[in-house]
């Protein structure tokens, strides 16, 4: 029975990773050569899939544009399925094999810790494109990253909280790896900004109904604003049972739900709700002098013409700008040398991305501020930008 | 549990250790062509040998990588290939031990040839105390019950991130020996080839020892083994308690090599993974365990260069080889040669 068992588990695997699906692309003559490993299947491939597309598109483009500092680029790319220990090994193949010129990758936090002491031994600027502040604190000199962090969605929660001239919040943040991490950033950052939190309640991301904890805030004295970290159906639960109780304060929720959908499944609930997102969410809300427009708009246009439309997403957004940095590092330096174009990068000055502002420093290796999020408010079932 | 039959017990090796009991001496070709004295020898060989065909570090990591998965697999083939009680949780014990070295080294400043035994003897422990009343399952419960325990350890690594450093993972400093700096592929091969080596040298003697006999006479009818005087739990739990040991050894050693730890290595589809290794190796052969493990660490490695097709021809290898030699690679290939060998002599 055993070896019944488990011949059927083979079977089971192999039709599992029967499903799986990666691209590559490669170039010739003395290219530039782009390592990249990202999780372009299994459970992150919603980080991992609009990362490789968009690399393997730009990087078209700019072949095609005759290259970068006259060498065409090549890019080098495996799947890591999110799991930090093949996640290692591509990236010491990376290094080791094909002896690549920078790696741009990394679609989670997992995968891209593991691969740090190996980047930082073998002295190559790695560029990750996921979120987790631990990957740039403390600095690590060959070390940078593309999109904002949970820390800066608190902050810029706060700030607005601040700028209403309310400062007692109550959070109701989700169990999940998201709703946790960021819920942990809030409490630390809250002092900051001046915030006190009066009420910390939580749920599990399963859970179908909030009430209870809800209105334990409720009856929680001075409450004036609630702030929910989560993501998936977890917030629009939240918000409806939220509007049923018949709250008076403001509601935020985090950048985990900046989506069409999180409205869709909210319904009226909704209204009024503020949340912090990225500019590309709001791309064509953007107002004309806006210096962002230009470079959202251009992705998503050129996104969208050869996936279709709707289907742009911030997660491709991290890896253009972590591209389009290297291309204007790599510029800046006139050589493809990894010290040269690690210290370009770190001096990286003004460089619009889809993420925002990028000013890097020696001891900034992110060099986003708070205006990278806009603060964005629900109203008739469709985003409006607040500030 | 009646159709549980000893497909690891092959008439070749029931006659040589019933030679062995009667006293009749083998030839020297004989203890040549052995598991124990030919198969040791031909292990010894190839890591001897492996080093001349790697030209850079990436290489030497896979192949170290072939070795940490070969010391799990080899110990949980003990407990799948010979006592014939499956586990869907050793990467759960893998993680603990690579968590206890990590832990262990940064947070409470132990030297790591410290920390690895200690984890061993805790999950040696742990082991001790879950398999009493697991092994009491059999057949599709016992899975379930394996696999709860790998699941809510793998959890337990995920929620409690103040010492674990939850589902990010966390670092572990590189080994330090008499002030040298443990990095590097050269150095970490020979110590996970050394630990290989005596991993497959213990399980030989174990299969060979009255306690192996006593597993394939479990695995092959546990009434008949009751009734014949073998206290068949005390043994279940023994082996698996051995098998969980070296895959909490094989983690320390995968911890403190790629100095980095994440829950994932407890994951259910890790632990899936080593039961495909052991099947695809071929059940009850420590050699199969070993070939098992190397195969399925370098074929993605491999296939890597095919792209989308990677996952494809992956699959398609791993069914071909389960349908046409359903007792796995070695054993196929065994039985293949020695059948070859009787014609040439016949002919």
């Amino acid at each position: 029975m055993v070896k019944r068992f488990t011949r059927a588990l083979m079977m089971v695997g192999a039709a599992c990773i029967a499903l799986g699906v990666t691209a590559q692309a490669r170039a010739q003559e003395d290219p530039i050569r782009i390592g990249s490993f990202l999780a372009v299947t299994g459970p992150a491939s919603f980080l991992g899939d609009p990362e490789l597309k968009t690399l393997e598109m730009y990087i078209h483009r700019i072949n095609g544009a005759g290259g970068l500092i006259g060498r065409p680029l090549e890019l080098i790319h495996y799947d890591t399925g999110a799991d930090a220990n093949k996640a290692r090994t591509f990236a010491k193949r990376l290094l080791e094999e094909d002896e690549v010129d920078v790696i741009l990758g990394g679609s989670t936090t997992g995968t891209t810790m593991a691969v740090i002491p190996l980047v930082e031994r073998a002295e190559v600027p790695f560029v990750s494109f996921a979120g987790g502040v631990v990957i740039i604190e403390p600095v690590k000199p060959w070390v940078f990253k593309t999109p904002h962090t949970d820390r800066m969605a608190c902050g810029k929660i706060f700030e607005d909280i601040r700028s209403r001239g309310l400062s007692r919040v109550a959070l109701i943040s989700g169990t999940g790896g998201f709703g946790k991490s960021m819920r942990e950033q809030c409490t630390q950052v809250a002092p900051a900004h001046d915030i006190e939190i009066v009420a910390d309640e939580t749920y599990a991301p399963s859970d179908t109904d909030m009430v209870a904890q809800l209105t334990k805030i409720k009856n929680t004295e001075g409450v004036e604003a609630v702030v929910n970290p989560g993501f998936g159906q977890g917030p629009a639960i939240v918000t409806k049972n939220f509007a049923q109780l018949g709250f008076e304060v403001p509601l935020y929720q985090s950048h985990g739900v900046a989506s069409k959908k999180f409205i869709e499944l909210a319904g009226d609930a909704a209204e009024g709700v503020r949340l912090p997102a990225s500019a590309l969410l709001v791309a064509e809300k953007l107002p004309m002098d806006d210096p962002q427009r230009p470079v959202v708009m251009g992705y998503k246009t050129t996104y969208e013409a050869e996936h279709g439309e709707g289907s742009v997403s911030t997660f491709g957004g991290h890896a253009y700008d972590g591209l389009m940095m290297y291309k204007q590092a790599v510029e800046a330096a006139g050589t493809a040398d990894p010290a040269a174009v690690r210290d370009a990068l770190e001096a990286i000055q003004g460089f619009m991305g889809t993420a925002g502002e990028v000013t890097m420093s020696a001891d900034d290796h992110l060099g986003l501020d708070l205006s990278a999020f806009r603060m964005l408010e629900i109203r008739e079932g469709d985003w409006v930008l607040v500030e | 549990m009646a159709d549980i039959r000893p497909s690891g017990y092959s008439k070749h090796r029931k006659k040589q250790t019933y030679s062995r009991r009667l006293g009749t001496r083998a030839t020297p070709l004989q203890t040549l062509m052995s598991e124990r004295v030919g198969g040791m020898g031909a292990l010894i060989l190839v890591i001897l040998v492996l080093p001349l065909l790697l030209s850079n570090n990436y290489q030497y990591d896979v192949a170290i990588s072939m070795g940490i998965n070969a010391i799990v697999v080899v110990g949980l083939n003990l407990l799948i290939g010979y006592a014939g009680q499956i586990s869907l949780g050793h990467a759960g014990f893998y993680a603990l031990g690579a968590y206890a070295s990590a832990i262990l080294t940064t947070r409470y400043g132990l030297h790591g040839a410290l920390a690895m035994p200690l984890g061993a003897i805790g999950v040696g422990l742990m082991a001790y105390v879950i398999a009493r009343p697991i092994l009491r399952l059999s057949g599709h419960y016992l899975a379930m019950a394996t696999l709860g325990v790998g699941i809510i350890i793998n959890i337990a690594i995920s929620r409690e991130a103040w010492l674990t450093g939850g589902p990010d993972g966390m670092y572990v400093p590189a080994m330090q020996v008499a002030g040298v700096e443990l990095y590097g592929g050269q150095i970490w091969y020979w110590i996970v080839a050394a630990f290989l080596i005596l991993a497959v040298w213990l399980a030989l003697n174990l299969i060979d020892s009255p306690i192996g006999r006593a597993l394939r006479g479990l695995h092959g009818a546990e009434v008949a083994a009751e009734t014949s005087g073998v206290d068949t739990t005390r043994y279940k739990v023994m082996v698996f308690v051995i098998s969980a040991v070296m895959a909490s050894v094989a983690g320390s050693l995968s911890a403190h090599f790629s100095e980095f730890v994440t829950p994932d290595k407890a994951s259910f589809f890790h632990s899936i993974l080593f039961v495909t290794m052991v099947v695809f190796g071929g059940m009850a052969s420590t050699f199969g365990a070993v070939v098992g493990a190397a195969a399925l660490t370098l074929l993605p490695q491999l296939l890597a260069d095919f792209a989308s097709y990677e996952h494809m021809i992956l699959g398609l290898i791993m069914m071909v080889v389960m349908i046409f030699m359903p007792k796995g690679l070695v054993p196929s290939l065994g039985a293949l040669a020695r059948r070859r060998r009787r014609q040439e002599a016949r002919s």
